[in-house]
């Protein structure tokens, strides 16, 4: 199985992927990645990361969240994360990216927050 | 019956992470350790082996990454010795630092800080890089 499974909704212009499983070092990392690589090849510019089923998180996976933003940020997108589970917001709190991050609790004010 | 001292020498494979982790953890729990100090422990075993793994011995399979795990008086005791070239932790960019925000690479450190008592980088007399954390009761 997996380490990571993503699976895509596209509410309007919004693609929102349902993420499960470990964004950790090697083959979770990867699949984010390629992942945002397609959509923004697809120009798909504007992504909530649904992080709600996603366990666990190690420094590389993190460095990958931050990459995913800053790749859909280089081509005009927006990238935003949902649901953070307490042990990611933390992770994101001690790496002082919370202020980085766009974060929300609420998929349809996330939605309604990108137009 | 908890066990006072455990080694483990793995190969340079991205999977010789989680077989740490879960060595640690194991070691850990028969020690007694609680769920907020084994999610702890797990998390800096796996980022220090990362580092030992990809940074330390460079992905190279012929080179060893030994662990040791100790039950002592302090706490739960974790040494990680790779066999690269070693690095000076003050020369490692402080991620939290506006301008490496947005980089990659580079919180590992920082998690492993963040989530043990104590941890220590010394060079190892021998060669290579020699952590040692330590998570107490």
């Amino acid at each position: 199985m997996a380490e990571l499974n993503i699976t895509e909704r596209q509410a309007g212009d919004i693609t929102i992927l349902d993420m499960s499983g470990k964004v950790t070092i090697g083959e979770g990392s990867i699949a984010l990645r390629t992942t945002i690589r397609r959509l923004l090849g697809e120009g798909k510019k504007s992504i909530l990361l649904n992080l709600g089923s996603v366990g666990y998180v190690d420094s590389s996976g993190i460095g990958e969240l931050v990459s995913s933003f800053t790749a859909v940020n280089k081509e005009g997108g927006s990238l935003k994360l949902l649901n953070l589970t307490q042990k990611i917001q933390d992770l994101l709190a001690i790496t002082k990216l919370l202020t980085v991050f766009d974060v929300y609790d609420s998929e349809s004010e996330a939605l309604s927050s990108f137009s | 019956m908890s066990k006072e001292k455990s080694e483990l020498s793995l190969s340079s494979r991205l999977e010789s992470v989680e077989e740490a982790a879960f060595e640690a953890e194991k070691f850990a729990r028969q020690s007694g350790f609680d769920d907020d100090a084994l999610n702890a422990i797990d998390m800096a075993v796996r980022e220090s082996v990362a580092n030992a793994v990809k940074h330390g011995n460079l992905l190279d399979e012929t080179k060893r990454v030994e662990l040791t795990f100790e039950n002592t008086s302090n706490g739960f005791e974790i040494t990680i010795r790779d066999f690269g070239k070693g690095f000076a932790v003050e020369d490692v960019p402080d991620p939290t630092n506006p301008e490496n925000l947005l980089k990659a690479n580079g919180r590992g450190i920082l998690f492993m800080r963040a989530f043990m008592d104590e941890v220590e980088w010394s060079n190892h007399a021998e060669g290579g890089m020699l952590v040692k954390m330590l998570k107490r009761r």
